[in-house]
Order: structure tokens, then sequence, then C-alpha cells
């Protein structure tokens, strides 16, 4: 009856959330190449507008059209986060698989590194990173610490998903057989990590774009770049609050809870899905 | 015998941990391109002191002494490990000089561990309340709300919770203050009426996020429980849902969040940083933005370096809780 019922659950879910990330994509990795001028441009709108047919988000106290800018925060935002999850992923799953099927020495040292990696907190690094960079750090930099951060998560879940495979029957029968490890990993093993790994991209997804976020909105990020945390930023920096321009500040923290949300809903429901296929 | 095995176990990571953790951060501004002692130099030149070469020398060598950056690679390392470990000294701190670093960690951490903890507190105990009643009724119109509410609030990270929250009761509705500002005597009831007033948009943006958590795994967990053979056995033998709530489910659903919640604590101390900053709170994260802010080298090491041990230590505590509450381990 349960097994039943929770992959209806984690499909609607699933459904919800990519409905809801479509429209980021759209807006995110389409419109931005459809932008009539760079919209990082000062003074190439008129300032401080209200919400209009020709800015359609209003302006900002520099002269930037809100929506057109959104978009770019979001194109960048949305490539750093798909970037850190796919290495992430990427190095989690090997280092997962090799310390969970190969087991002793190389399971302990890898194991170390990963439980020593997930008690550090990674913000206070980011933060004495970026203080050492001269108060700013780039966008590639911060992939590169956010991805060292952030492979253990999907490494412990392989890890384990690896160590119960080991021990099946039909694992054993492939050994046996004569089967190639790599073979006996690839076909085998991989199946059931997949489901697994891909709401762990899409958790990274979401951790990637909020630790930028956080480190942009006290301002020690890229502040040349757009990103939904700069746009922050730059609206905090420039009183929007006080002058009650609430749609400059508004408009991307609007963006990022709901991009949030259909993240959640995505790798929440791949998750019920994945249990389920186990059970059953 | 094992339980004191696995405890011993436990204790060796954790210091395998630290010492990874404070190596990362010792070796972090040393391969960074910009040298602590020149970005000092330059800041204070740029302030419009004039030194000629002799004095621009003899800063250069104090602040590569006070920095703790004489040495060989080795000796560095060796004094920085000896002195956070041994003496909690890491010098004074240089934007407000002469106060010793240490002092002014000691005392923002009260702030940071007051808040965190009352509102990790709060929101744990109505999680599993609501948790609880969600996951034995699920088909009632509350249950639904609740989660559905968890589920929209849960994936919110907490600074951009705080910052909603300020926009809408600082300026919008302005009934809270828009940056802490404490008064009063110490400990008198002013003092602490102000201290609550002050925490308290910043400690509702944590306790939202983190219950919405619990309500979410609490439900998972008892509606999987509510099936179990011992569960309906209790119902037939006349038990109320109280009762069985509480003293037949509850403990079952507990032991999974504590798991959760050993992973989880060092991004709950990331928001808190975030959180801290945009309100303004007196706390470690406001130190460590502080210390950014002003270039104050000395006191970043501190504060970072403090993180990493207060994190490691929270995550330990958290993990040896986990026998005394289950007592399958220590039976073993």
């Amino acid at each position: 009856m349960r097994a039943f019922k929770l992959p209806k659950i984690g499909s609607f879910r699933l459904g919800l959330g990519l409905a809801l990330l479509a429209i980021f994509v759209i807006l995110g990795l389409i419109l931005p190449w459809f932008a009539p001028t760079n919209p990082l441009t000062w003074y190439k709108a008129p300032r401080n507008q209200g919400a209009s047919f020709a800015h359609l988000l209003g302006t900002t106290n520099l002269g930037q059209d809100i929506f057109w800018l959104l978009t770019w925060a979001l194109h960048n935002s949305l490539i750093l986060g798909l970037t850190v999850a796919f290495f992430s992923t990427l190095i989690g799953v090997f280092a997962g698989l090799a310390a969970g099927y190969s087991g002793g020495w190389i399971d302990r040292i890898l194991s170390f590194f990963m439980d020593a990696l997930l008690c550090i907190p990674s913000l206070p690094i980011l933060i004495l990173l970026a203080a050492l960079f001269g108060g700013q750090l780039s966008l590639p930099l911060v992939g590169v610490a956010l991805v060292l951060f952030n492979w253990p998560y999907p490494a412990r879940q392989v890890r384990a998903v690896a160590l119960t495979m080991r021990e099946r029957e039909f694992i054993n029968v492939a050994w046996f057989s004569g089967e190639p490890r790599y073979k006996i990993l690839g076909r085998h093993i991989f199946p059931y990590i997949a489901g697994w790994s891909a709401a762990n991209f899409i958790n990274t997804v979401l951790v990637g774009i909020a630790t930028e976020t956080s480190l942009a909105v006290i301002g020690l990020s890229s502040a040349q770049q757009a990103t939904i945390g700069t746009m922050i930023y730059w609206a905090l920096k420039y009183q929007a609050l006080l002058a009650q321009r609430y749609l400059w500040v508004g408009a991307p923290v609007l963006a990022i809870v709901l991009m949030f949300i259909s993240l959640f809903l995505i790798s929440s429901g791949l998750a019920i899905r994945s249990a389920a296929r186990r059970i059953g | 015998m094992r339980l004191l095995g696995q405890i011993a176990t436990r204790l060796i990571s954790y210091v395998l941990v630290i010492a990874f953790g404070l190596t990362v951060v010792f070796f972090v501004p040393r391969f960074a391109p910009n040298d602590p002692v020149e970005a000092m130099l330059a800041q204070v030149s740029s302030q419009g002191a004039y030194m000629d070469a002799a004095q621009a020398d003899a800063l250069r060598a104090s602040l590569t002494d006070a920095f703790g950056l004489k040495g060989s690679m080795l000796t560095q390392y060796w004094n920085f490990i000896k002195r956070i470990v041994l003496t909690g000294d890491f010098g004074p701190s240089l934007a407000m000089y002469p106060t010793p670093v240490s002092q002014l960690i000691a005392q923002a951490l009260p702030w940071t561990f007051g808040l965190l903890l009352s509102s990790t507190l709060i929101a744990w105990v109505l999680g599993n309340f609501v948790g609880l009643w969600a996951g034995w009724r699920p088909n009632r119109a509350s249950s639904r709300i609740m989660e559905g509410l968890a589920i929209i609030v849960y994936p919110i990270p907490y600074y951009i919770l705080a910052l909603v929250l300020s926009i809408l009761f600082s300026y919008i509705w302005p009934i809270f203050p828009l940056t802490a500002s404490v008064h009063g005597a110490p400990w008198s009831f002013a003092f602490i009426r102000s201290v609550i007033w002050n925490s308290f948009l910043p400690a509702l943006s944590i306790v939202l996020v983190v219950f919405g958590w619990w309500v979410i795994s609490v439900k998972a967990q008892t509606t999987q429980l509510a099936e179990e053979e011992f569960v309906r056995y209790s119902r037939l033998k006349g038990l109320g849902d109280g009762r069985i709530l509480t003293r037949y489910i509850l403990p079952n659903a507990i032991l999974p969040q504590i798991t959760f919640l050993a992973l989880q604590i060092g991004l709950m101390f990331n928001g808190a940083i975030v959180t801290e900053i945009l309100f303004e709170y007196p706390g470690l994260g406001h130190l460590i933005y502080t210390a950014v802010i002003q270039g104050d080298y000395n006191l970043l090491m501190g504060t970072i370096s403090l993180s990493i041990v207060a994190v490691a230590t929270a995550t330990m505590i958290i993990d040896l809780t986990y026998p005394l509450l289950d007592p399958r381990i220590r039976a073993r």
C-alpha cells in the first residue's frame, strides 16, 4: 500500500518542481541572449522607475533595467550552481565507489576526508579566502572552493549504497562469472546509485547557489558580475529599502526563494522515488 | 567496553578533524597572492600617514612578528597550533588595538551560542510536536497545510528569510528594530527584555527554517512508525493517542534526527554568520565581518579557527549523545 503511495507523492513533487524550474531555465539560460543592452551598464535607462511596459520590473538607482539585470543574475547563479554540482557529483560518485567497493585503507582515508570536510564550516574559509584576495572572489574561484566542500555529501551516500551492494547475490554471480570490475560497477551498481546521485546533484545546485549568494550578500563575491547575491548586495548598499524601492530587492529575493523551492521539490521527489524503487 | 571503544574512536577523529581544519586555515593565507603584512602597510599609507623607508621596515618587522609570520614555515605552523591549542591566544586585534583577540571573541561567543541554541531548541520542540501530529493524522487539512508550509519554508536560506522578515517588520510595518542595540545594566530585567527584543527577528528566521525541516522529517518517520506492529498492539491494548505518540513513536522518531543535526550544524553556522551580519547582531559572525572589513588579520585568523573548533565540538557532542538515547547501542 505504502510502496504504491510513495511514488505518487514523489512524482507530484517532481512535476511541480520541474515546471517551476523550467521558468527559471527560460529566464536565466535563454532570455539573457535577448537583452537589448548589457544590463550592468549604468544610466542606460532612466533612474528609479516603477514597473512599466518599457521596464517590466522598473529600474535601479543606477539606471539599470531590473528585469534584464535579473535574467543575467539568474544566468550566472544557475551556471555556477550547475558547474559546482556537476564536478562535486562526479568526484563524489568516484570517491564513494572507490571507498565503498574497495574497502580497507582506501576506504578509511577517503572516509576521514569526507567526515572532516563535513565538519568544517565552509563559509568562514570562503570569507578568509575572499579577505586574502582583496575582499573579492571571482566566480571561478568560488566554484572551485565550493566543489572542494561539496563532494563529500554524494560520496558518503554512494559509499553507503556501494557497501550494501557488495554483499548482494547478483554482484557475486557477476564476479564469479568473470565480469571485469569496471563492468560490475558500471552495469550493476551504477543504476542503483543513479537515482540518489540525481537527487544529490540537484541539492548541490541549491547549496552552491546559496553559498555564493551568502558570500555576495555581504559583499565578498565578485561585485562586478551580476548574480542574485550581488543584486541584493547593491540594492541594500544603495538603500533601496529606506527609499522604499522594494522591486529592486524584492525581485532577486523572490526569484531565489522560488528557485530554491523548485530545486528542493525536485531533489526530494527524486529521493522518494529511488527509496520506493529500493523497497519494491 | 564496546561503547568506550566507540567514544575513544570518536574523540580521536575529533582531534584529527580539528588538526585538519586548522591546517587548512594555516595554509590558505600562505598560498594566497596577497601578503597580509603588505596589505596592512598599504592600508596605513593610504590613510595618509607618511613613512620613510626605515620606519616602514620597522613597521613591517613588527607586523610580521604580530601576525606570527616570522621564521620558517615549520616554526610558524608549530607556533600557530601552539597558540590556539595551548594558550588560546591570537595576539592583539589591530583594528581595536590593544584589545586581545581572545577577549573580543569571548564577548561575541555567548551571543552566537545563545542565538543558535535557543532558536534550534524552540524549532525542535515545535517541529516535533507538529510533525508528530501531521504524521499521526496525515489526511487532516491542518496536517496538509503544515506540511505544505514546511516544504515552502525549509529550502529558503536563513539570511534570505531574515531579509524578508526585516523588510516586512522593520521597514513596511516597523515593529522590530532594524539593527541590534542592547541597553540596560547586565542581567537586569530591562537588559534581558532588550536582548530578546533585539534577537527576535534573527532567531525567528532560524526557527522557521529548522522548524520546516523537523516537520518534514518527523512526519515521514511517524507515518512509517504508525504502521508498525508494536503501535497497533499498543492501540489494541487501549492506550490513548497521547501516550502512544510520546512513549512509543517519539523515541523512535528522534534517533534519525540526531544524525541529521550532526551533519547540519556546519551549514547552520554558515547561515547564522550572514544573519548576524545583516542584523548587525554582536556575535561571532559579525566579528568575522568586522575583521574582513578592517583588514584585521589576527582577528580574522582567530575567529575562523574558533569557528572550526566550535562546529567540530558541537558535532562531536551531538554524536556522543546518540548512544545515550539509543538503548540498543548501549546494550550491545
